[in-house]
């Protein structure tokens, strides 16, 4: 019989506590599948944020770091300007990286950190329980949001990939969205890029994956996919806004 | 020890880490410690290490956090404004016990305060700073040489009890010049410590760095080990110098800079008759109690000198235990108290408690 399916190796074998239909799972499958793809497991430290995630090192079967809230580049900096020969990536929600960690992701990008930034978009604050986040979309509503985003008084959504793609550090930004089966193979080929491209010594590499959180939108599993590609992907267009070889492909 | 030469104190700071095996560096501008990154902007690359100038206080501790996590020798130096920035990275590294060195060339404040040296930073430094139950091996030296001695000892007795070691200096140990010796290099191990997250090599198992503990029961067991690695650090850490303090009718307690001062304003003192000594704590955290407490048996009265409007006097007034009146004596905001001004406080409590 043919294997079709088994655990990445980079991923311990045990159960989340992501709620039902989270895309975190997803994005966790898809980040341990290119660990295992470039066989770098032993030489990969990870950064956990501070959010859902927070206990992402529960779930990776590789040496991890728990960071401050927002400053998980700065300690994938740290780690790597120790150990050159690493790769490092953090792996960060909306709250976290476009919010408390905006300078730190900036700045990160800005000196072509050789690493790799997961961001999580799913366009609230997960583990605190619903609160209007940067990427928050207008008329949105939230726990601190209740009559919907309003751009007059919190201001209009964060496109952190295209912000990203302007700095000349920043060697490759992808955005991609865990919706559907196609969405998540064109996720997995950009998140393999951006290891590729730390791999490479290219720069900093960032992938931008509109995710869901039904729990704290208050929908189904399936309506929430369906949610995103309806309001997300409008808002936040698929593709890749940089790379190292300087094209730059949309839709 | 070789040949004496004439350094600024941020440069031998600097120096003088690098000399300890420090080998990474992150750091942002602020007066009156700029000295120290731009050595290490030059220095640094010379012996294969590695300076970065971060976007901020904040991030440049946090990047501390995750070198000193890989397995780096690792500091950062700021001055108060800075050292409040940092206050959130340095409770993770607490947390998370990483070993690290951080500079405090105290300036005045509150807020943005001035630029000119002030102790102002001492409750800051030595009653945890960040939040949560954590305590800092706090520094406090009191020359240029000084600054050379504890910095080379600094990041060894971080490693020892894996936490955030401080040295508590000012703007004017940072500033001035004075002769020093420096230790030949030393060389550094380079086994990577058992707890590093440098990438889980030759099978071992994944490691983790860590300060989140969410179980109620879980973190009290680890705040107790944190305590319990502070404590062993009571025992073998604490340094202090006593002078004259014997036959002493009237016992100087000053830090830093300020001791310097009060030796002069001892000097005086004892020409004009009073019999006075002088405590200087060389480690403030942790604090001499047992020192200050021996002397208070002879003692008839203490008096606390700082470049702060009454910070360590709690910690003298703790030492002390009511045995003898403790009175303060300071000066805030970048003044730095005159021996005359200490001398003249010390002849109004000798002619109140002393009777001459």
């Amino acid at each position: 019989m043919k294997q079709v399916y088994a655990v990445p190796k980079a991923l311990q074998p045990r159960a989340t506590h992501y709620c039902p239909g989270c895309t975190h799972g997803i994005a966790h499958k898809l980040v341990a599948e290119t660990i295992d793809e470039l066989g770098v497991r032993d030489r990969t430290i990870g950064v956990a944020p501070v959010g859902c995630a927070v206990f992402a090192y529960d779930y990776f079967d590789c040496d991890f770091q728990q960071a401050a809230h927002g400053r998980a580049p700065a300690v994938a900096t740290g780690i790597k300007r120790v150990v050159p020969d690493a790769v490092v990536f953090t792996y960060q929600g909306d709250g976290d990286l476009a919010s408390i960690g905006a300078a730190e992701i900036v700045h990160a990008a800005m000196r072509g950190e050789r690493i790799t930034v997961i961001f999580i978009n799913n366009a609230i604050y997960g583990m605190t329980g619903g609160q209007m986040a940067p990427t928050t979309l207008l008329g949105q509503k939230t726990t601190t949001s209740p009559a919907g985003r309003e751009p007059g008084h919190a201001g209009s959504p964060i496109r952190i990939a295209e912000m990203l793609a302007t700095i000349p550090g920043a060697a490759y930004v992808a955005r991609v969205s865990l919706s559907s089966p196609a969405n998540v193979a064109r996720a997995k080929k950009a998140i393999r890029k951006a290891f590729d491209t730390q791999l490479s010594g290219a720069g900093f590499s960032l992938v931008e994956c509109l995710s869901t959180c039904p729990t704290n939108w208050g929908m189904a599993p399936v309506e929430a996919m369906d949610w995103l590609e309806s309001n997300m992907i409008p808002y936040y267009p698929l593709g890749e806004f940089r790379t190292p070889e300087g094209g730059v492909s949309n839709g | 020890m070789a040949e004496r030469k004439l350094f600024k104190g941020n440069e031998a700071v600097a120096e003088a880490a690098v000399r300890a095996g420090c080998r990474f560096f992150f750091g942002y501008p602020i007066t009156p410690q700029n000295e120290i990154p731009e050595y290490m902007s030059r220095r640094l690359p010379e012996v294969g290490g590695v300076f970065l100038q971060a976007e901020s206080e904040v991030a440049a501790i946090n990047m501390v956090y995750g070198a000193a996590g890989a397995g780096g020798r690792v500091m950062t130096s700021s001055s108060s404004p800075g050292i409040s920035l940092k206050q959130e990275g340095i409770s993770y590294i607490a947390g998370a016990e990483l070993p690290c060195l951080i500079v405090n060339m105290v300036r005045g404040g509150p807020g943005l305060g001035g630029i000119q040296p002030a102790q102002s930073d001492y409750f800051q430094a030595v009653k945890g700073g960040g939040h949560g139950d954590y305590h800092c091996i706090v520094f406090a030296p009191a020359s240029v040489q000084e600054m050379v001695d504890l910095t080379i000892q600094a990041f060894d007795v971080a490693e020892r009890y894996r936490m955030p070691v401080m040295i508590l200096g000012d703007g004017i140990l940072g500033q001035m010049m004075e002769p020093v010796a420096f230790p030949d290099p030393v060389p550094v191990d380079a086994a990577l410590a058992d707890w590093a997250t440098a990438g889980a090599r030759d099978g071992r198992a994944p490691r983790l760095i860590n300060s989140i503990y969410l179980r109620p029961d879980e973190l009290f067991r680890h705040n107790l080990k944190l305590q319990a690695r502070f404590d062993e650090a009571k025992i073998a850490e604490v340094r202090h110098e006593a002078i004259n303090t014997d036959d002493a009718d009237i016992v100087l307690v000053a830090y830093g800079t300020t001791s310097r001062v009060c030796r002069s304003a001892m000097d005086r003192a004892r020409a004009a008759g009073i019999r006075v000594g002088l405590v200087r704590p060389i480690t403030v955290s942790p604090f001499p109690y047992q020192a200050i407490a021996d002397v208070a048996r002879t003692a008839r009265a203490f008096l606390t000198v700082e470049m702060s409007l009454g910070q360590m006097v709690e910690d003298v007034k703790l030492a002390v235990c009511g045995a003898a009146p403790v009175h303060f004596y300071g000066t805030t905001g970048g003044v730095v108290p005159t021996s005359s001004a200490i001398a003249d406080e010390v002849r109004k409590i000798a002619m109140a408690e002393v009777g001459k």
